[in-house]
């Protein structure tokens, strides 16, 4: 079968469409995601080809239908449960750290919680501070959860068929500027399996390793510095937890220098992490200190010019890889 | 509902279940003695939180259960792995850390479940039980495995938003969930006059649009009565229904919790019309049983308590290296 161009948000809903059509136990539930398709539109149409009794909307209360979620998974089924905002699943932080990631340790590995929270988080379009924020790095400390971020409508499919086929609690992760981005996908269903970064652009100067939306600023970026001759080597790593440090370990033993970029707020962040790990494999590999562009520490403000300056831009991301070149 | 010890009528109930249900309660009260014992010398670490006095409402509750129902357990959650048929020796394993526990020692008192038979876990959170029952009923809807699912929750468990939350989930989706709330009056150490203005908390379920109903939590028998027609209710369609079941510790809090608050007469009371006593009458009056035909099921009961022990104290310990390689995948 072929692949053609179709929106990030269609992609996400083939993956859920099919997943729906081969296996009955599959299930949606989430705010306005029935009748009207959800916020973003990734749900549209599947009430009417599945039925209200597969696709739900659910009253305002995110700790039961997160736990509701965890519950139904624990139980047999393939549950997942739509949050519209990243920062509302504050509200089932219980469900999911002390319940879905700590089910398989605390019954001896005979349990387990194939569950999947899709959500989405970022910045973008004056929504302001309680409903902009990237908390990634919250579930990516968690040992249990699964920490997926897809970047590209090829990743959101595959990635997310992947997480209804395996067993154990995924934080899906979105973000609201990716739903109308376009790329190639396969008409068929495939796997994208975790822990498996990808390669976006070789090159020999430098790498910068990215995920979710700052993965297109990255790029936007390598372009910028490809054409002033830096050989750029992008990162896509589509899952944080787990974390494929192989791919980055090659790619910085070969470029020597290294950039991270994340949306979300410096402090306590996955990229400090990524950095640490580096340190640890590849420091005599290294021309030049680790650069880390991130956001402010600071939640997002209302105002677009001021938002727009709370998280980096491509700009910070090639003044970063300059700044890496100034070492011999 | 009554503090009195009512005569029954013969033959109501089958023997069997009356057995079953006595048998139950029996096995909680022996195997929480007994683990307090354990605990004393030393053998049983961290948190261990009785179930003494509450033992009529797993053993009525699970007696209606068909196996392969589920529930979601509390933190006093030896007495429902034990009613909705776990095996003493894998459970006494658990508590004692050792790798043929029912968790191999990951879990342990706190997190004891038992998978196999639906029981998914006893929990630290208070409260956290019912959006997992509410998500465990809701898979039954929709795989359509006829199975129906309970929650124990606590009188301190509804003060916490999921309740209100989860069961008003499962009252709109008409879910095959029993959410059976044991009011042993104390969240910890704090009265239930001190944490909410009506203390029948039934009616929050009523209020709410649900079939709710409250029991004497030391009657087994009433327990089951109640909790077995509302399980079929469930099994029918026609769910969710809450049960209130009131009850009293024996203790305090937890093992090292003297439960000097809890008043010596109200104390006495509820130790004059505990389930033991309640059970051994039923099988008497119902079933014509004398006293030495129960002491022989109490007898059972600690033969096999003494089997669980010797089996537990020989089991050993996953080891550090199948740790780490489990960890390495987690």
């Amino acid at each position: 079968m072929s692949a053609r161009e179709i929106m990030y948000r269609d992609a996400l809903r083939e993956a859920l469409d099919h997943e729906m059509s081969v296996n009955p136990a599959v299930f949606i539930i989430g705010e306005g995601i029935a009748e009207r398709g959800g916020s973003y539109k990734v749900t549209e149409g599947l009430l009417d080809k599945y039925g209200p009794q597969r696709v739900r909307d659910t009253p305002i209360s995110e700790a039961s239908m997160i736990g509701a979620g965890v519950g139904a998974a624990i139980a047999g089924a393939r549950p997942i449960t739509e949050i519209l905002y990243i920062d509302f699943a504050m509200l089932g932080m219980d469900q999911i750290v002390n319940q879905a990631a700590k089910f398989r340790l605390m019954t001896g590995d005979r349990g387990s919680v194939p569950f999947v929270m899709r959500t989405q988080g970022g910045a973008g379009g004056a929504v302001a501070a309680q409903h902009s924020q990237s908390l990634e790095a919250l579930f990516y400390h968690i040992p249990g959860l699964r920490v997926v971020m897809p970047s590209t409508p090829y990743d959101a499919k595959g990635l997310l068929t992947h997480s209804l086929r395996q067993d154990h609690p995924v934080m899906f992760l979105e973000h609201k500027h990716l739903y109308m981005t376009k790329g190639m996908v396969p008409e068929n269903d495939y796997e994208i399996e975790f822990g498996q970064a990808e390669v976006m652009t070789e090159g020999e100067d430098v790498t910068i390793v990215a995920w979710s939306h700052m993965l297109l600023k990255a790029m936007e970026a390598a372009e910028t510095l490809t054409a002033e001759n830096v050989g750029v080597e992008v990162i896509n790593l589509r899952t944080l937890s787990p974390l494929d440090t192989d791919t980055i370990m090659a790619s910085v033993a070969k470029t020597n220098r290294v950039v991270i970029a994340q949306e979300a707020v410096r402090r306590g962040g996955v990229a400090s992490d990524i950095a640490s790990y580096i340190q640890e494999e590849e420091f005599y590999s290294l021309d030049a200190p680790i650069e880390i562009v991130a956001g402010l520490n600071i939640p997002i403000p209302f105002n677009l010019s001021l938002e727009k300056a709370s998280v980096p831009q491509a700009q910070d991301i090639v003044a970063a890889a300059k700044r890496t070149l100034e070492h011999a | 509902m009554g503090g009195e010890l009512m005569a029954r009528k013969k033959n109501s109930i089958d023997t069997e279940v009356l057995k079953k249900i006595y048998r139950t309660v029996s096995r909680i009260r022996h195997f929480e003695e007994q683990g307090i014992k354990l605990y004393r010398q030393g053998l049983i670490k961290g948190y261990f939180h009785p179930y003494l006095g509450q033992e009529g409402i797993a053993a009525g509750v699970c007696a209606g259960l068909l196996p392969g129902d589920n529930i979601a357990s509390t933190h006093r959650g030896h007495g429902h792995c034990i009613a909705h048929g776990a095996e003493v020796k894998g459970m006494v394993a658990e508590l004692l850390g050792r790798r043929d526990g029912y968790c191999k020692g990951y879990g342990g008192s706190m997190h004891i479940a038992d998978i196999q038979n639906g029981n998914l876990g006893a929990n630290g959170i208070v409260g956290a039980g019912s959006p997992l029952g509410v998500g465990a009923a809701l898979a039954s809807q929709i795989i359509g495995d006829g199975k129906v699912t309970v929650t124990f929750s606590t009188d301190g468990g509804t003060n916490n938003g999921t309740f209100l939350e989860s069961l008003n989930m499962a009252a709109i989706w008409n879910l095959p969930f029993v959410l059976v709330v044991e009011n042993n009056q104390y969240a910890v150490s704090t009265p239930i006059s001190e944490a909410t203005r009506d203390t029948e908390l039934y009616k929050r379920g009523e209020a709410i649009g649900v079939e709710s109903h409250r029991v004497d939590g030391n009657d087994p028998i009433e327990v089951y009565e109640v909790t077995s027609r509302a399980i079929e209710k469930c099994r029918k369609g026609e769910g969710p229904i809450m049960i209130e079941a009131v009850t009293y510790r024996h203790a305090g809090h937890h093992v090292n919790d003297p439960g000097a608050y809890m008043p010596e007469d109200r104390l006495e009371y509820y130790k004059g019309i505990d389930p033991i006593i309640r059970g051994r009458k039923a099988l008497k009056d119902m079933a014509g049983l004398s006293d030495t035909e129960i002491d022989a099921i109490d007898q059972e009961v600690y033969d096999e308590y003494e089997e669980a022990l010797e089996f537990a104290k020989a089991s050993g310990e996953v080891t550090a290296e199948e740790f780490h390689e489990f960890a390495m995948g987690y």
